[in-house]
């Protein structure tokens, strides 16, 4: 249905430049412009690409003192926001009873603001994570959703040398991988973080949304600059190894299952107090039952999600989550999980495509090295 | 001179001297866009009219091309399998999948002329 789908404030924009748009998560979306998904995914490696995230939830969690925001949220998600700094961003997940993963989402603490954290959550989850924290809210703590705000991405290596120009002064090159704060570019007040879904160097900036348009018309007016659509998002993400709600994670999903381990703070681990805390750390201790890994195909053919891992003998171990052509890497690429047994890097495995097997091995992730901006 | 026919699957056929080259349509390679695999049939295989035949797979999707008529498989195109951007750049000339001898010719006559699968187009619109 059409007429139900939502629009971003920069909606009108994407029609102007010849988007071809689909229905995603109940919003309007570019899924590519006329230089096609392989152009943007490789404009966006070598140069700078601008994506729209305005469907993304953002919202504050708001409260008098950070230790009653941040120990709220610590009761819902596995990460460690007490210690998080002014200034700094932290990715993480909403959890179920069982440690199953509601979203994934990224939480910031403002600097200077006292008792605030935002959070940016997935647009077709962000209803159902609203009602989550609402349920739970203590009193004295609120959920501000910010609907009148854009999200725009600008991901690439050129990301950084494009903002220092529109914003002379300010030290936005400077600014660490997973950090925060207000600046103000080419004249526009905005929320900028060193961060993205790309793999790349880059950053999310938010902005009012009537401001949005002028402001993604100044950006795509810049050398090296280029609007990248939804199917180029997808395939930078995967080839980045980074986790697609629906996709890698669902309710049945914990993050050590996802390979997320990372995300969850030492102090997290051994305290728990999080939903799902002795799953989660049972896993930690044991080894999860089966893992989120990559997979390389030996040959041409993509495996879809979908395909069914099984075992150099053609026993069942997994399935793709996503697969499709990495335009970077050249060569087919998937994630998929598998039985713990199988999921070693060099572990040779076959997926079912079409009926046939197709060879194909474990291998790390990334596909492609990130390129982020660590200090 | 030859005649080209197309099915609703938008495939297309060029029947050359008793024989087709089947691929498929400028419209179809603009619909999926960047085209970065290509798997041919077997040489030999004998394919009923709408068996699959052929696949076909974007950055976006996997794609299956059907037999639009019934024969069997003379020669693929191997230059499509390890270069398939040529269903982007020439649908219809280079980017040709395979050829197939013609096991009843009447079997064309149920597919679209030029000018009726452009008519059939405006109706996707």
């Amino acid at each position: 249905m059409t007429e139900a789908n939502q629009k971003t404030p920069l909606h009108a924009l994407h029609i102007e430049l010849g988007a071809r748009m689909s229905p995603f998560a109940g919003y309007d979306m570019p899924i590519q412009y006329p230089a096609g998904v392989l152009a943007e995914h490789l404009h966006t490696r070598q140069a700078a690409g601008l994506f729209d995230v305005s469907h993304m939830g953002q919202a504050l969690i708001e409260s008098g003192d950070h230790t009653a925001v941040a120990s709220f949220l610590e009761s819902l998600c596995p990460a460690d926001f007490l210690n998080l700094a002014p200034g700094r961003q932290r990715y993480t997940q909403l959890l179920n009873e069982n440690g199953g993963i509601v979203d994934d989402l990224m939480v910031t603490r403002a600097p200077g603001a006292e008792g605030a954290l935002r959070l940016v959550v997935n647009a077709s989850r962000k209803e159902a994570d609203f009602a989550l924290i609402r349920q739970r809210l203590p009193s004295g703590v609120r959920l501000t959703p910010l609907p009148e705000s854009a999200l725009i991405a600008l991901q690439g290596p050129v990301a950084a040398a494009t903002l220092a120009r529109l914003a002379p002064g300010q030290g936005l090159e400077a600014m660490a991988f997973m950090s925060a704060r207000p600046a103000r570019i080419a004249g526009f007040e905005s929320f900028v973080s060193r961060s993205g879904y790309t793999g790349e160097d880059g950053y999310e900036i938010s902005i009012a949304s009537a401001q949005a348009e002028g402001f993604a018309r100044i950006l795509l007016d810049q050398p090296d600059v280029a609007p990248i659509g939804l199917g180029a998002r997808d395939s930078l993400r995967l080839e980045a190894g980074l986790c697609l709600y629906g996709h890698e994670l669902d309710e049945t999903v914990d993050p050590i299952e996802a390979a997320l381990s990372w995300s969850i703070q030492k102090r997290r681990r051994v305290e728990g107090g999080f939903p799902g805390a002795k799953r989660i750390q049972d896993a930690l201790a044991n080894g999860p039952d089966r893992q989120r890994v990559g997979v390389r195909p030996d040959g041409r053919a993509p495996a879809r999600e979908g395909a069914e891992i099984v075992s150099a003998d053609e026993a069942p171990i997994g399935v793709v989550t996503s697969g499709g052509f990495g335009p970077s890497v050249g060569a087919p690429i998937a994630m998929g999980y598998v039985a713990r047994s199988h999921a070693a890097v060099g572990t040779p495995v076959n997926l079912m495509v079409r009926g046939k097997p197709l060879s194909a091995r474990i291998v790390t992730l990334p596909f492609h090295p990130h390129a982020y901006h660590r200090r | 001179m030859s005649e080209i026919r197309y099915s609703k699957d938008h495939e297309y056929i060029r029947v050359e001297s008793g024989e087709g080259v089947v691929g498929i349509s400028d419209y179809a390679q603009k619909q999926l866009g960047d085209v970065v695999f290509a798997e041919t049939p077997p040489v030999g295989k004998a394919l009923k009219k709408g068996d699959p035949a052929a696949v076909v797979e974007s950055v976006k999707a996997a794609s299956d091309v059907f037999a639009p008529v019934s024969g069997q498989v003379l020669a693929v195109n191997s230059e499509v399998e390890s270069t398939p951007g040529l269903i982007n750049e020439d649908a219809l000339g280079r980017g040709w999948l395979f050829r197939i001898g013609l096991a009843d010719a009447s079997e064309l006559s149920a597919l679209m002329d030029e000018a009726a699968y452009a008519d059939f187009l405006k109706t996707l619109a």
